[in-house]
């Protein structure tokens, strides 16, 4: 029992990792065309989709597991074709968990990363269409390493806020070890059995962790702001 | 059957702006697309850049088509280099990446290494390559922008205001290397500008534009005569000559120019004989005198022609005048309606133009 964590809290520091960090990696392949699409269409769609986006910002995590939930359910549409395609259902399980913070952790990834396109603006884009750089060429050798900070801070904030999450797990994952019991459920375990000591050593890690992370973004940042 | 030049219909309307031009451009030279803000001037390069898009446009350039009905080369399929009015670089990249950004794409490796290097010379800036754009002066920006355009190789340049954004100390230092551009460039160049100065001095050609339309087209110097145009109106108002430079009096530190249709006598140009230059005489430095002038202070003196007069405001005169017998050579003179009356001057009246300045453009 090393620094004095237990075997269950050190797996459930790995499972959390591993669900911030394929949230994130992908949040940044799903949000990034998203984020694209809002920071330059002129739809009247733009207004429904950016909405829908930013929801979990302001919804209860109840309410948002709630129809996950019962979408991901054996009635609801995500179920059903899950059960179709042999996969079972989702809920109480990883990758029900994933689906869940993907949806409940999008905003903090479109949102940076569509302001950082939105201050690009057009012009980069049409020099690099002039030097003959087709629209994949111009994303990735224009976008990409000018919206650098952008999608930096995206990545931070989507792995923080999918660690941080609690009440999404609960509805959608519930408490299983090695499969969806995260660092935050098995604080609140800790704290329901009075087990004080322990919750500790893992709330006090969640504290440095978060402390270090935007301590990092907010030094860090400006810096690659610069130019 | 291959046509050259450029030949470009296009008509837009966005409700409060609205474009409707049919050109035929040379296909070599500088040509000025003239106007206030607003004329459609910037949207005409745009269009032709392929940046803005209209339904039923045609383009097509020394022969090849870039835009017909449905048919619409992307921007990054035309063989182009643009100019913007702010120099726009890569904030990620040195100016050497810069050059090589569209360099690198534009293929063949080593005619695009020649192009750079003569870009890089052309524009002076092999000191400023390895430095990124916010260590670069406004200036200096400017030209790695143009030298960008330039190291892509291309067909035709678009300029669209390349110098509008810097302030007249930066004008100075880059306009020497836009005439020079002008002088070895062998491709067309479209270049947007509002400024009458700029014209004269870099230009061919000359497309006027008005409220999204064409009002004129033709030479500079037919432009900068055309007395029903605001040019020849205005206190500036000026002719711009083509001239030759004949020969050197070092003794009274003279240049002597010849002129279609009579000789100039300038201050001592750092010119060569036989090179061909651009010069600028002021409406305001021409007077009109009836006898020739026996003996007079001014050296220049031209027999001349009454072409037109008109009127203009605060009982001001402009004339415009053909020097010489084929009255090839277009000059201006502003002189005050006393004068014209007291001189009873009319159109084909044969007189002496005396100049009293004249200014080389470049």
């Amino acid at each position: 029992m090393g620094l004095g964590f237990s075997d269950a809290d050190l797996q459930a520091i790995w499972l959390t990792a591993r669900l911030a960090g394929l949230t994130t990696v992908l949040l940044l392949i799903i949000g990034t065309p998203i984020a694209w699409w809002l920071a330059r269409t002129r739809s009247r769609l733009k207004a429904v989709v950016g909405a829908v986006v930013a929801l979990p910002l302001v919804l209860p995590a109840t309410v948002m597991g709630f129809y996950l939930l019962l979408v991901m359910g054996p009635q609801g549409p995500v179920g059903q074709l899950t059960q179709s395609l042999g996969i079972g259902l989702l809920p109480f399980t990883f990758w029900g968990l994933l689906l869940a913070s993907v949806f409940y952790s999008m905003p903090f990834v479109v949102q940076p990363i569509q302001n950082a396109i939105e201050a690009l603006g057009e012009r980069p884009l049409e020099v690099a269409a002039t030097l003959r750089a087709g629209p994949w060429d111009r994303f990735f050798t224009v976008v990409v390493p000018l919206a650098r900070p952008g999608f930096f801070t995206a990545a931070i904030l989507g792995f923080a806020h999918t660690v941080g999450e609690f009440g999404v797990v609960l509805m959608i994952g519930g408490n299983i070890p090695g499969a969806t019991r995260v660092v935050s459920v098995q604080i609140y375990d800790y704290v329901e059995a009075m087990d004080y000591a322990q919750a500790h050593w893992l709330a006090g890690s969640m504290v440095v962790f978060s402390f270090v992370v935007l301590l990092a973004l907010y030094t860090l940042n400006p810096q690659v702001r610069r130019f | 059957m291959a046509q050259n030049g450029i030949q470009a219909r296009f008509a837009l309307d966005y409700g409060d702006f609205s474009l409707k031009v049919d050109l035929d451009l040379p296909g070599r030279g500088v040509t000025a697309l003239f106007g206030h803000s607003g004329s459609g001037k910037t949207t005409l390069l745009r269009l032709i850049a392929g940046l803005n898009r209209t339904r039923d446009g045609y383009l097509r350039v020394n022969g090849v088509l870039w835009q017909e009905g449905k048919q619409f080369v992307p921007t990054h399929h035309r063989p182009l280099g643009y100019v913007f009015q702010e120099a726009s670089l890569f904030a990620h990249l040195t100016a050497r990446g810069n050059l090589a950004y569209g360099m690198k794409r534009a293929g063949n490796a080593a005619m695009g290494r020649d192009a750079l290097d003569q870009a890089v010379e052309l524009l002076g800036i092999s000191h400023l390559l390895e430095r990124r754009p916010h260590q670069l002066s406004g200036g200096e920006r400017q030209r790695v922008a143009i030298a960008r355009a330039l190291a892509v190789q291309p067909r035709l340049l678009l300029m669209d205001e390349p110098l509008a954004a810097l302030d007249l100390k930066r004008k100075r230092e880059i306009l020497p290397y836009l005439e020079r551009l002008h002088d070895t460039l062998e491709i067309p160049v479209l270049y947007v500008t509002h400024s009458p100065d700029e014209v004269a001095r870099l230009a061919d050609t000359v497309v006027m534009l008005e409220q999204g339309q064409v009002r004129t087209q033709g030479s500079v110097s037919a432009l900068f005569s055309r007395l029903d145009l605001t040019l020849a109106q205005d206190q500036d108002a000026s002719a711009i000559i083509e001239a030759v430079v004949l020969s050197h009096d070092d003794h009274y530190a003279l240049t002597r120019l010849k002129i279609a249709g009579g000789h100039l006598s300038v201050a001592r140009l750092q010119r060569h004989v036989g090179e061909l230059v651009r010069i600028r005489i002021h409406a305001r430095d021409v007077s009109l005198a009836l006898d020739e002038p026996g003996t007079s202070s001014i050296v220049n003196i031209l027999p001349a022609q009454i072409l037109e007069l008109r009127e203009l405001e605060q009982a001001q005169m402009v004339v415009k005048l053909g020097i010489g017998s084929s009255e090839q050579t277009l000059l201006l003179a502003r002189i005050t309606r006393h004068s014209c009356d007291r001189l009873r001057l009319h159109q084909g009246q044969s007189l002496f133009a005396q100049v009293k300045a004249v200014a080389l453009m470049d």
